[in-house]
């Protein structure tokens, strides 16, 4: 049997470094009995992993499991077979928002994140906030003004970013890098 | 030995606490750390859901900034940079594929990095490690005597693979704790996750988990959880009155980071040492450990004829 180069099984297997080793799955479920999340997924690594062997591959980038991964490694440290579990979890993610398959805040969450680093070299808690609730979630963001408020009174949330001095050097960094990523 | 510093970026905001802590301990201990010039964001958990090359060049750029003949080793105080940075060495030396890309996307910044060149420490590690023994219990001033403190690792000590503690029980805080002269309790969840971002993105997931951390250290008696990793301080307590509300708990666990307790024993002014940036009040905690454990207090020892068990007859 051919494998489909764009199937998610192939995608794992040849583009992330250790993917290869979901070959020697042995379905024995040690993941998700691990995972701190896994009672909210509506599939477990074990069972997503055997959906994926299956060729599933709309159901799998459209099924919640990696979207409540949150990314511990347990289940990587407990595999027996040494599978980098977490970080297929991550590739999946990465899979499901290429095909636009996903149905969660969590990539917004991720790009708003992402996007301020690419521009400032560094994490802006206050900006991620502020962009990430307005844009999703007005109401879910007033839910979380006494939060803001007791971090703010602790002197604990800067209202200014901070931008490296190079941060030519680094955008040229990530713009190569993402070149070569879609070239590979 | 020097070692570089990478402070991370909550070290400028939410975990400032932490950082100035690290430094403070770090100096009266005598480690050198020099910081990482211009270094930049490690994309915490949500870089690797994007793009796995860009995440890994933006990690390695901090790796390459270092002069390895200067400074060998990093040290991180944050588990989540920690683990990103030590992730990408490991695995730039792994897989070679990915070390020809890394370095390619960093000749673009005219950088590169020979993959296990620096070598990624936690402070804990450097800290409970690298330290003479000696030294440490030279320093301990002012005990931690009569506080029970629960050691809460979070997930990324010894995590992805192994290093300098177990990765289901680790073991360096709780014997750092009992070494500055805290009750130290056996705490099955010490390497449980936090939740991470999800108390952003599935507060609902959240709040379970944190609850079962929070409860099993109040019922073992805690005067505070112990933590070195500012995520695990942010959600455990800035969010700790979201979990008493969605719970109808009342819960008022302390969140301090080891440095804190550690500069405590030092012998340090609290003032100094920032406990005010924790939300919930750790008052009670620093109260209890100013009062001197009073030996006057006398065991109350039952009226023996009150017991129900049998007596032997005199001679």
């Amino acid at each position: 049997m051919t494998l489909d180069p764009n199937s998610v099984y192939a995608k794992i297997t040849s583009e992330l470094p250790g993917g290869d080793k979901l070959r020697t799955c042995l379905q024995c479920g040690m993941c998700g009995g691990s995972c701190p999340s896994g009672e909210d997924m509506d599939h477990t690594p074990r069972k997503l992993f055997a959906m994926i062997a299956a060729g599933q591959d709309r159901e799998v980038l459209r099924s919640n499991t990696f979207w409540y991964c949150v990314s511990c490694y347990l289940c990587t440290v407990r595999c027996p077979q040494e599978i980098p579990i977490t970080d297929i979890m991550y590739h999946l993610k990465h899979q499901a928002i290429e095909k636009g398959l996903y149905t969660t805040d969590a990539v917004d969450f991720s790009q708003t994140f992402v996007g301020l680093v690419e521009n400032y070299g560094r994490a802006f808690e206050f900006g991620l906030a502020t962009q990430f609730y307005l844009t999703h979630h007005p109401l879910g963001g007033l839910k979380m003004g006494p939060m803001a408020l007791a971090m703010m009174s602790r002197g604990r949330l800067n209202l200014r970013p901070t931008r490296i001095k190079a941060i030519r050097q680094l955008k040229n960094i990530l713009n190569r890098a993402k070149e070569i990523g879609a070239g590979s | 030995m020097k070692y570089a510093y990478y402070p991370g970026c909550s070290s400028e905001s939410s975990a400032s606490a932490y950082d100035v802590t690290s430094r403070t301990v770090a100096s009266a201990l005598g480690l050198e750390m020099e910081e990482i010039k211009d270094w930049n964001c490690c994309g915490a958990t949500e870089y690797f859901s994007i793009d796995h090359l860009p995440a890994y060049s933006l990690i390695a750029r901090n790796l390459a900034l270092i002069d390895p003949q200067e400074t060998p080793q990093v040290v991180a105080p944050c588990s989540a940079c920690y683990v990103n940075l030590k992730k990408t060495d490991e695995n730039m030396a792994k897989y070679g594929q990915l070390n020809a890309d890394v370095n390619e996307a960093l000749a673009a910044g005219n950088l590169s990095y020979v993959p296990g060149t620096v070598k990624t420490r936690h402070l804990l590690d450097v800290i409970v490690n690298d330290v003479d023994p000696d030294v440490m219990a030279s320093k301990v001033v002012k005990p931690l005597t009569g506080l029970t403190l629960v050691p809460y690792y979070g997930c990324y000590i010894g995590r992805p693979e192994g290093s300098f503690d177990d990765v289901e029980n680790p073991q360096t805080m709780d014997r750092l704790l009992e070494g500055l002269g805290a009750t130290v309790p056996d705490y099955s969840l010490k390497s449980s996750c936090c939740g991470g971002h999800m108390t952003q993105i599935g507060t609902d997931v959240a709040m379970g988990i944190l609850r079962r951390l929070i409860d099993l250290a109040d019922r073992l008696g805690a005067d505070a959880m112990v933590v070195p990793c500012p995520m695990c301080q942010l959600n455990l307590d800035v969010y700790q009155s979201y979990v008493n509300k969605a719970f109808g708990a009342s819960y008022k666990m302390p969140i301090v980071y080891f440095t804190q307790m550690m500069g405590l024993a030092f012998g340090m002014d609290p003032a100094e040492l920032r406990f005010e940036e924790g939300v919930v009040p750790v008052k009670s905690m620093l109260e209890k450990w100013r009062t001197p454990v009073s030996s006057t207090k006398k065991r109350k020892v039952r009226d023996k004829k009150a017991l129900p068990m049998p007596q032997a007859l005199p001679d």
